[in-house]
Parts: structure tokens; C-alpha cells; sequence
């Protein structure tokens, strides 16, 4: 036992290191995929006809594809087409389309959820559309769409271990790494599995606060 | 100030306002009453391009009123609104409920709207609920904050559809006697209600709806206390005396 426990403390550094590569993959496409699937909703929001259209079908598109199948794309396809961006880069920007989707509807149904009489009462003082979607819808929208908001987070944290497919060096790829040099799986993934929790219960937390919240707001 | 000339509107098959037209003085107070689904809220919502029209034409102040096009904001800031359902802005306290257009719409100072939503709660007699949110609100002191609101834009007009009918009886009275000041003061409104006793008493006109079409108007006094027309006389009796 204590012989795990020193082996485990020789890995830990390593480890370490991938963890702050996770954090910084999950806090970044969590950014990417905010604004994105602001963007989306937005979009489809608005009465033309067109922005509609390409909402819904990037939505449809999106979700109808396996995340690793975009991470691919994006890091091995894009480069033939002169567009070239290292695996870290590819792996926030995967990530970040990817989640823009569920964003998206998590924002549609936010901005949906609102009275049509709170449009009408801002349009009845001459608001614009764009006075109306800042000052009116997105407050009220924020408030309905914050608790799955505080779930997408733990998901995309988890998700986060997909990168390590496209050789990004998180958390998940250094255990296997690791792993695959001292076949010491059992100590390394446990490792690693405790490492996730860790980061995941102030996030576990904080989607309970936001529930509690804003639930009966 | 305001002019409607035959206005048509149909939901799809259905012409649910056929052929209104009428006048709105400046310091007038008109009143629309008729039965359920006879068209009063759909009319008077055409009024500030809430709703589209087929045919026909609206004038406020010789401009034409047209939801389609950019010229509308600048009428809705003419013509507010208060609606059955108060439409609060819930996130807002009633101080920025009331703020919210004079500062966002017409770029007056925080400092400045500030001081006159005050004097506008003041007058609906909401002076000690400033800082209250919606929520936390009886209807009728809603429906107070939201006429605030409507002040606060100083409109030449202000349209109301059944601005008591959401309320608690007791409410009701509060919400009338503002109602009542804000004519005094010579405002122009047009009201759609079911309170005949307000309409007796405030309004210069009153128009009685039916099936899209104004079957009768004229001051209160002839069409509410001797209306010509049977589908007038019959409506009346049965808003006059429910338990007959
Ligand atoms: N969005 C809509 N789609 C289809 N029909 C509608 C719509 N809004 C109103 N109508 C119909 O138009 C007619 C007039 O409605 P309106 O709301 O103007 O009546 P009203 O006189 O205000 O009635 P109430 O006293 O019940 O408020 C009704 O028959 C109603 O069913
Ligand atoms: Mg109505």
C-alpha cells in the first residue's frame, strides 16, 4: 500500500500537468461555446428568415456528429485545406463548436420561456429589437438557462478528456501515457479518476446553488 | 390626434375587424366596450403597431402607423401602452421599470430619470415602493407602476386594454382613480374596459363593438344610459345586471 502511495507520488507531477491543461481546455471552449451558442440563439431568434435557417442547420449538423469525429476534422482535415492549428488550439475551437450546439438550445429555450407580453411591453415604449434582446430578453433568459448552464460545465469538464485524442496533453492523455510506460494502470487511472472528481464537485456545487436559485425566480 | 379609417384585419380566414374607423381628439377619453372576442384588444393594439392590419389606415398626428416600418418606435414613444396583464419587467424594481424608457429609449440622464419615475410613483401613490420588484407587488400596485411607466415616456396618448380585469376587486378602485387623475390632467386615452361606472364618468365617447365592427358611439351619456341600437341595450343589460 504504501508502495502505491510513493508511486502515486511520483506520478502526481505529471499528472498536475495535465490537470491545468484540462482546466484551461474546459475553461476555454466553455468561453467558445458560451458565445457561440449565444450566437446561434440569437440568430435564430430573429425574424430573417435566412439566420434562422442557418442556425437550425448548423444545430442539426452539429449535434448529429460525434464530438471526436469533429475534433478530427478539425485538427487532421483542416491543415489540407491550408488551415493549420496545434492540437491545443484544434482541441478548445472542437470543443467549443461541438458544445455551441447544446448552448445554443439551452439559450433558445431561455429566450423562448419569455412572456411575449414582456416584447410587447418593451416595443410598447419604443424599444428596438436590439434594446429589447439586451435589456429585456438576455437578463430573463439568463436566469431560466443558468442551471442546465451549471450542468453543461461538469459535462464539458468530463468532455474535456476527448482532446486527449487529437494528443492534446490533458489530464486523461498523461495517465495513459504514464500507464502505458510502467503498466501501473491500476494506480495511474485511479489517479486520475480522483483528479476529475476533484474538479468536478465545486462545479457539482455550484449547479445546486444556481438551481436552488433561480429555480422558483 | 389619432385617425382610424377602415381598418380591416383578418386571422387567416377569419376578419375579425371589419371596417373601423373613428377620431380621437387631443384631451379626449374614449372608451371601447363590447362583448368577449368582439375585437377590442386587436383594434386598439393596431394603434401602436402591435398588430398588423390589412386595410385600411392609421394616423397619429397625420403619421401613418405602420408596424412594419422603422418609423414605428418613434410613434410607440407617442402612444404608450398599458396592458390587462401589467407586463412588468420582473428583473427591474418598480423605480427602473419606470426609468427604463426615458433612459435607454430617450437617452435621458440615470440621474435625471431617475427623479421623475420618482415623481411618477409619487403620483400613483407608490412612493414607498420604489425599490420593490414586481414580484413582490399586488396587481394593482403593478398595474399603478406600469401606468407609471406609461407616463414616464410623456406620450400625447395612452392606449389601455382592460387595465382593471386582472385585478382583485378591492384593487380595482385604486387603479380607476389614478386612471381618473391622469384624464383630468388631459391626457388622451383610449380605453377598452368592462367597468361601465369609469366609463359613465370619465369618458367623452364611448364606442360599443361587435363582431369587428363599431355598432354604436357617441358621449357616454347616450350610448350608456340610452342606447339606440338592441345589440347595445341587450350587451348592457347583461354587464349592468349579471344576475339577471
Ligand atoms: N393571435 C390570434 N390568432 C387568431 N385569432 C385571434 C388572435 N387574437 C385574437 N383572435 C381572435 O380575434 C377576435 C378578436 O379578439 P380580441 O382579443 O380583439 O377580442 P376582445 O374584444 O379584446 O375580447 P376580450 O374582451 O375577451 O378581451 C377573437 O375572435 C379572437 O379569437
Ligand atoms: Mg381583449
Amino acid at each position: 500500500m504504501s508502495e502505491a502511495l510513493s508511486r502515486a507520488a511520483d506520478y502526481l507531477p505529471v499528472l498536475m500537468e495535465g490537470v491545468w491543461v484540462t482546466i484551461a481546455v474546459t475553461v476555454l471552449s466553455l468561453l467558445v461555446s458560451t458565445v457561440l451558442g449565444l450566437f446561434w440563439a440569437i440568430l435564430g431568434w430573429t425574424k430573417v428568415r435566412a439566420f434562422q435557417m442557418i442556425s437550425r442547420t448548423f444545430i442539426t449538423v452539429i449535434r448529429g456528429i460525434p464530438i471526436i469525429v469533429q475534433l478530427f476534422y478539425i485538427y487532421f482535415v483542416m491543415p489540407d485545406i491550408g488551415i493549420n492549428l496545434t492540437a491545443f488550439q484544434a482541441g478548445v475551437i472542437g470543443m467549443g463548436i461541438a458544445y455551441s450546439a447544446y448552448q445554443a438550445e439551452n439559450f433558445r429555450a431561455g429566450i423562448e420561456a419569455i412572456d411575449r407580453g414582456q416584447i410587447e411591453a418593451a416595443q410598447s415604449i419604443g424599444m428596438s429589437d436590439n434594446l429589447i434582446m439586451r435589456r429585456v430578453i438576455l437578463p430573463q433568459a439568463f436566469r431560466i438557462a443558468l442551471p442546465p448552464y451549471g450542468n453543461t460545465m461538469i459535462m464539458m469538464l468530463k468532455d474535456s478528456s476527448l482532446v486527449s485524442t487529437i494528443t492534446v496533453a490533458e489530464l486523461t492523455r498523461q495517465g495513459q501515457l504514464i500507464a502505458s510506460s510502467t503498466f501501473d494502470n491500476m494506480t495511474v487511472f485511479t489517479l486520475v479518476a480522483l483528479m476529475y472528481l476533484v474538479m468536478a464537485l465545486p462545479l457539482t456545487y455550484l449547479a445546486r446553488q444556481l438551481e436552488k436559485r433561480y429555480k422558483n425566480a | 390626434m389619432i385617425e382610424v379609417r377602415d381598418i380591416h384585419k383578418s386571422y387567416g380566414p377569419v376578419e375579425v375587424i371589419r371596417g373601423i374607423s373613428f377620431d380621437v381628439e387631443p384631451g379626449e377619453v374614449v372608451c371601447i366596450i363590447g362583448p368577449s372576442g368582439s375585437g377590442k384588444s386587436t383594434i386598439l393594439r393596431c394603434l401602436n403597431g402591435l398588430e398588423t392590419y390589412q386595410k385600411g389606415e392609421i394616423r397619429i398626428d397625420g403619421q401613418r402607423v405602420d408596424p412594419e416600418d422603422k418609423s414605428i418606435k418613434a410613434i410607440r414613444q407617442r402612444v404608450s401602452m398599458v396592458f390587462q396583464r401589467f407586463n412588468l419587467f420582473p428583473h427591474r424594481t418598480a423605480i427602473e421599470n419606470v426609468m427604463e424608457g426615458p433612459v435607454y429609449v430617450k437617452g435621458m440622464s440615470r440621474a435625471e430619470a431617475r427623479e421623475m419615475a420618482a415623481g411618477y410613483l409619487k403620483k400613483v401613490g407608490l412612493e414607498d415602493k420604489m425599490e420593490s420588484y414586481p414580484g413582490n407587488l399586488s396587481g394593482g400596485q403593478q398595474q399603478r407602476v406600469a401606468i407609471a411607466r406609461a407616463l414616464a415616456m410623456q406620450p400625447e396618448a395612452i392606449l389601455f386594454d382592460e387595465p382593471t380585469s386582472a385585478l382583485d376587486p378591492e384593487l380595482v378602485g385604486d387603479v380607476l382613480s389614478v386612471m381618473r387623475q391622469v384624464a383630468e390632467e388631459g391626457m388622451t386615452m383610449v380605453v377598452v374596459t368592462h367597468e361601465m361606472g369609469f366609463a359613465r364618468e370619465v369618458a367623452d365617447r364611448v364606442l360599443f363593438l361587435e363582431g369587428g365592427v363599431i355598432v354604436e358611439q357617441g358621449s357616454a351619456e347616450e350610448v350608456l344610459r340610452n342606447p339606440q341600437e338592441p345589440r347595445t341595450q341587450s350587451f348592457l343589460k347583461r354587464v349592468l345586471n349579471p344576475l339577471i
